[in-house]
């Protein structure tokens, strides 16, 4: 192709066909498709690492809303829980769980002996070790509550130790089991033949939802409930503050504010604050909410204003955006027929932008329902197992956070816990898919085109 | 009183306000026979705003200045032998606050009237035990002078809560009383209302600059004190970090920024090229089927919280680098590294950077892809000579701000860095940053004041100049890029 | 050179062979939008080494069927073209025609001045670069150098070859694109209202070089200026909603046309 190298003439007919393909654009066209395949092997990589990234923690976390329980019938032996015979409250309430877990020992050594199970190389201890510790706790607050059937036999559905429950969700097996001194193999033997008796079960974790947090120990026990709520609380007040504090600073920046210079060091401003490490904001409220204004640490309240301040910018950008949408005819026409500027934005501009603020708003709230640093910062890792009060007051009471309870759980010694804190992600992942559908679905329906 | 209930009380007041005020003007303008100037409601709105927002805003500046001025009194009562050798006012302070908190519980849990404390007064050891009671733990008894100072406080505490609410809802009743005696049919109520509605609506959009001040101010005064009890000039020039609770720590920042570069630069190196190629096939080959899915995707992508991604870096991507690559190397043998952090938070920045650069690159306006292609480019051409070169500076600007969410990025590196403060090159060996050292120091067992927790807020306050920096460089990169194409 | 023996390429060249005067002819060319159809079967020679205008008021296809010559259409996903385009005798719609080696004989300037965000000597050095018509730095230059000498514009630049050509004006801006199509040396030139954003002046100056450009290179152009069509083109093609009206020597369509529509559009009854 020396004749394209080189400058041809200009014009003339003497051109070259052109179905006549020259080697240099052979080679820019595998330049181009080599380009187009290193394009396209980003959208699959991309593509990939989302699909790894779900799945590992789908993998992990799933088995986590099973649980596996034992039906247990346990005498409440009235010589043990009852010695004075009144049933007083007073002195039920004294007795410890140290007092119940001889109760189920009995009970898991009858219902073995019933079942006609044996086991080689069972020992005392391996017996009452498939039941949960948390097992006593459980009974004693059956009898606190219900102090008329001691001396009955009650059936309880009782949670399996973690271990056994491992065993059943594939994390423990026979080989692990001789190196745990947590678990034996003999447990697992007994366990299995338990679970042929079927008295031994795996079902839906509703507890997973309800049940506090529970101690490194107990992981078969440890719950969201209390972390959820938690979450719930700090939503509210971060929607109740920052819905109304970024609507109208939009609509001031948007519609009233004249450029001067304190309009342009607002709105750099909230450029800035947008992109601040959410960190800094944990500082801002230790330092601030809980150092100077002296509100309790790991309160839904602190953690509430100081997510507020941070999803504000989001608010204030996605309602501007929404605020501009609007096209000026119609503010115009408003005006036209003699309503104020301040009329012409509440009753005709915001009711059409609405949509948008309400879009960014839940987008807004995602963002602040999966922020965990700031969190960290004001108090909220701490173990928290009382639910906190209905709001008002629970604003005020300690509690955890979703996202705040996955990282708790993975700092966590036992690995059941890991399960745990990935069936946490899945559920704040759920939460967090619906509010996006639900913004998705509001922009689908109320989308205007001008 | 609490203040909920007080802004209760303030609210059925206004609401009292609007009807009255509503009532007065349609009243008025039957008895003078006159046309109002505004509708009814207008009289009640400014009535009512009369009621609240001054009643409010008093409330909310007391709350706020409350804790100053008690704090001030008090902490000048206090005489300088009560404060321990090395220790400081504030943590006295801390003390004498928990101490009236406590005395507050003991008299609401009624195990304990207003005599008692005189008494209590008498047998300062009683007092620590006491307190434990209610869940005031104390580390050692409880001096004559903090105990008397935790007194004086609650005392002005409570004075001052009574006469916040007396003058809270003597605001709400006067104001609003004004307002309603001023209301004759010529009043333009309207232009009151909206007048004070306007002002509403600025001090709603300083609530930004007051964020902005109060995020400066607490670092920048923090990091004072902290440069008060630890030179500044080994902070940021020792290359030790090495805290201790008894003190005699070295606080070097060095190798904490070490750290945050490595995995920041990791993670770009990751992230701006694959993100920039998907944008790139997104906005110049894929269809439109492709592209609607696409790019919401993306979107929502971009909003997964990092705390995910932290999860995904321990359980996954930590150990998988550990077993097929550190370890068979003889690289390390930590499942928490730079390569597993930085891997980590790169998949998380791809949405972020390919969603900034999507825009940028679309923003570049099609003459510019017209002249290429009219010349004879090939696609890959144009994309390679004509716009990324036009759209370099947005995705420059693009880059700078993932740069400083990689900078700013805490929970990906808590969970997957490690904590060890180490200037090493080996990827697979763990290092820690900023962020870690931040949780670290404010989530450990230190005292408040001392140097240990309080360079957390030199940290901050460093970490905010950084990303502050990259932000305002990248906004006025990408504001001066868009200029040009408008 | 010998793949000339290709038996297809023998049936095209024979099929289409064509008096030699013209370089381009469209066949019942079709173009829809979507649904909507924005050309309906239109056939037009151009002929080669002059300047033919393409006229007609708004919406009436010309721009169209000038982005149907160097395929230009192609970059609008729901354009669809139908009918045949030759260029010497070539189906330039053939699937086995290569776009790119198409586009490089048939070059474009478009309505608005586009010059890429770089300097002005890489704006020009931008075709022959892509195209691989140059190696050496010096072959560069001396491209750079015709072509802008070819546009008229070399004088004025010549100081501040480095500099970026966003900076020029509007006319020079405009001329940059022109000798940025001549760089790659093609045999067309299409031009889309080149003239539509800039001041009389800066017109006239163009206007000036599209007259010396037909010597050497055959040149299609969409105006809406009637003035311009008269002033610059030796025929001129009038379209009306998606129709070629007629199309003839300029002198005669601006004199004594056949069609009503193309009198009433040239005297200024509509449009």
């Amino acid at each position: 192709m020396t004749d394209l190298t080189a400058m041809p003439a200009v014009g003339g007919s003497q051109s070259r066909s052109l179905f006549l393909r020259g080697e240099r654009t052979r080679r820019r066209h595998m330049a181009e498709s080599r380009f187009r395949a290193i394009g396209l092997a980003a959208v699959i990589f991309g593509i990939l690492v989302l699909v790894g990234l779900l799945g590992s923690i789908l993998a992990n976390g799933v088995s986590s809303f099973r649980q596996t329980y034992i039906a247990l019938d346990v005498y409440l032996d009235p010589a043990k829980l009852d010695k004075a015979g009144d049933r007083d409250p007073e002195a039920l309430r004294k007795l410890t769980t140290f007092t119940y877990q001889p109760l189920i020992k009995t009970a898991v050594e009858g219902l073995i002996e019933e079942k006609g199970i044996s086991v080689d190389g069972l020992g005392g201890k391996d017996v009452e070790g498939i039941i949960s510790k948390e097992a006593p706790a459980e009974l004693r607050h059956f009898v606190l509550a219900h102090p008329s059937r001691i001396g009955e036999t009650v059936k309880f559905e009782l949670l399996a130790d973690g271990r056994i429950d491992g065993y059943y969700k594939g994390r423990v097996t026979m080989e692990t089991a001789k190196l745990d001194r947590n678990v034996s193999p003999e447990q697992l033997m007994l366990a299995d033949e338990l679970k042929a008796a079927g008295v031994l079960t795996t079902r839906f974790n509703w507890s997973f939802f309800t049940a506090p947090d529970a101690s490194d120990t107990r992981p078969e026990a440890a719950g969201l409930g209390v972390a959820i709520l938690g979450s719930i609380y700090m939503m509210l007040i971060v929607l109740v503050l920052s819905l109304p504090i970024g609507v109208a600073a939009s609509i001031y920046l948007e519609e009233f504010a004249p450029q001067n210079r304190l309009t342009d060091i607002i709105e750099v401003n909230i450029a800035n604050l947008a992109a601040v490490p959410s960190i800094v904001f944990g500082i801002l409220g230790l330092a601030v909410f809980i150092n100077y204004v002296g509100l309790p640490q790991s309160a839904p309240i602190v953690g509430g204003l100081v997510l507020t301040l941070m999803t504000l910018p989001t608010i204030i950008i996605a309602t501007r955006a929404a605020l501009k949408a609007v096209p000026p005819s119609i503010r115009e026409a408003a005006l036209g027929v003699g309503a104020s500027k301040m009329q012409s934005t509440f009753h005709h501009v915001l009711p059409l932008a609405a949509p948008g603020i309400l879009t960014g708003a839940i987008i807004g709230l995602a963002q602040a329902l999966g922020e965990t640093a700031p969190l960290l910062l004001i108090g909220m890792v701490a173990f928290v197992r009382e639910f906190p009060a209905a709001p008002p007051g629970g604003f005020f009471d300690p509690a955890s956070a979703l996202p705040v309870q996955v990282y708790n759980w993975t700092q966590r010694g036992d690995p059941a816990f890991i399960e745990r804190a990935s069936g946490a992600i899945i559920v704040l992942l759920v939460f967090l898919i619906i509010m996006n559908l639900g913004a998705i679905f509001l922009r689908r329906r109320f989308e205007r085109r001008w | 009183m609490t203040p909920g209930i007080l802004t209760i009380i303030v609210l059925v007041l206004t609401m009292a306000g609007y009807i009255l005020g509503r009532r007065r003007a349609l009243a008025v303008a039957k008895r003078d026979g006159v046309r109002l100037h505004s509708l009814p409601g207008h009289y009640g709105q400014a009535v009512a705003l009369f009621t609240a927002v001054p009643a409010l805003l008093l409330m909310g500046a007391w709350l706020f200045l409350q804790p100053l001025l008690i704090e001030n009194q008090i902490s000048s009562q206090i005489p300088d032998s009560v404060i321990p050798e090395g220790g400081a006012r504030s943590l006295v302070m801390a003390d004498v606050r928990r101490i009236a908190g406590g005395l507050d519980r003991l008299v609401e849990a009624g195990s304990f009237g207003e005599d008692d404390l005189s008494s209590m007064r008498a047998d300062f050891t009683s007092v620590r035990g006491r307190l434990a009671e209610v869940g005031v733990a104390l580390g050692s008894d409880v001096a004559p002078a903090v105990f008397d100072a935790a007194e004086s406080y609650r005392g002005i505490a409570n004075t001052s809560s009574l006469l916040r609410n007396a003058a809270v809802l003597a605001t709400a009743l006067g104001f609003g009383f004004l307002a309603l005696r001023r209301i004759r049919p010529t009043l333009r109520a309207r232009n009151v209302s909206e007048t004070f509605i306007r002002s509403l609506l600025i001090g709603s959009s300083l609530v930004a600059i007051l964020t902005t001040f109060g995020i400066v101010a607490s670092l920048l005064f923090e990091t004072i004190h902290f440069f008060r009890l630890y030179p500044a000039r080994d902070f940021f020039f020792s290359t030790v970090w090495n805290p201790q609770f008894r003190g005699g720590s070295d606080l070097g920042i060095l190798p904490l920024l070490w750290g945050t570069f490595y995995v920041s630069l990791v993670a770009l190196l990751l992230a701006v090229p694959i993100g920039l190629m998907i944008a790139v096939y997104l906005a110049e080959y894929s269809g439109k089927a492709l592209r609607s899915f696409a790019k919401p995707a993306i979107e929502i992508l971009a909003g997964i919280p990092t705390i995910v991604y932290g999860l995904f870096a321990l359980i996954t991507v930590g150990p998988f680098l550990r077993d097929w690559i550190a370890q068979p190397l003889g690289l390390g043998s930590s499942s928490s590294s730079v390569l597993t952090a930085g891997l980590v938070m790169g998949i998380m920045l791809i949405p972020f950077v390919s969603s900034l650069s999507d825009d940028v690159i679309n923003a570049v306006p099609q003459a510019m892809r017209d002249g290429s292609y009219g010349l004879g480019a090939t696609q890959s051409e144009t994309i390679m000579r004509v716009i990324m070169p036009a759209a370099l500076p947005g995705i420059v600007g693009a880059i700078l701000l993932a740069a400083s969410r990689a900078i700013g990025e805490t929970m990906i590196v808590v969970m997957g860095a490690g904590a060890a403060a180490r200037l090493g090159l080996n990827p697979l060996e763990a290092m820690t940053t900023v962020t870690v050292k931040i949780v670290s120091q404010l989530t450990g067992d230190t005292e408040f004041a001392s140097p240990e927790t309080l360079v957390a807020f030199a940290l901050g306050l460093t970490l905010f100049v950084f990303t502050l920096g990259l932000n305002i460089l990248a906004l006025y990169i990408v504001r001066k890029y868009r200029e040009q194409y408008e | 050179m010998n793949m000339l023996t290709d038996a297809a390429v023998e049936e095209t060249l024979q099929s289409g062979s064509k008096p030699a005067a013209s370089k381009m002819a469209g066949k019942d060319v079709t173009v829809h939008y979507g649904e909507k159809q924005a050309l309906f079967g239109v056939n037009l020679e151009v002929p080669e080494r002059q300047v033919m205008a393409l006229i007609g008021p708004s919406g009436c296809g010309k721009s169209t069927f000038l982005r149907c010559l160097n395929r230009m259409n192609d970059t609008i996903d729901i354009c669809r073209v139908g009918g045949s385009i030759l260029l010497d005798g070539e189906d330039i719609y053939d699937p086995r025609i290569d776009v790119v080696e198409l586009r490089a004989r048939v070059g474009m300037v478009f309505q608005k001045p586009n010059p890429f965000p770089k300097s002005i000597y890489e704006n020009v050095a931008y075709g022959p670069r892509i195209h691989g018509l140059a190696s050496k730095k010096s072959e560069f230059d001396e491209v750079v150098e015709t072509s802008l000498q070819k546009a008229g514009l070399f004088n004025e630049v010549k100081d501040r070859l480095q500099e970026p050509g966003t900076g020029l004006s509007g006319g020079q801006q405009q001329r940059l694109c022109i000798a940025r199509a001549i760089a790659v040396s093609p045999e067309v030139i299409l031009m889309d209202e080149p003239c539509s954003a800039l001041d009389p002046i800066a017109t006239a100056k163009v206007e000036e070089l599209i007259d010396e450009l037909r010597e050497n290179y055959t040149i299609v152009i969409v105006t809406h200026s009637m003035q311009q069509a008269a002033r610059v083109s030796q025929r001129t093609a009038m379209f009306h909603l998606g129709n070629l009206v007629e199309e003839g020597p300029t002198d005669k369509m601006f004199t004594n046309p056949d069609d009503k529509r193309t009198q009433d559009y040239i005297t200024g009854r509509f449009g």
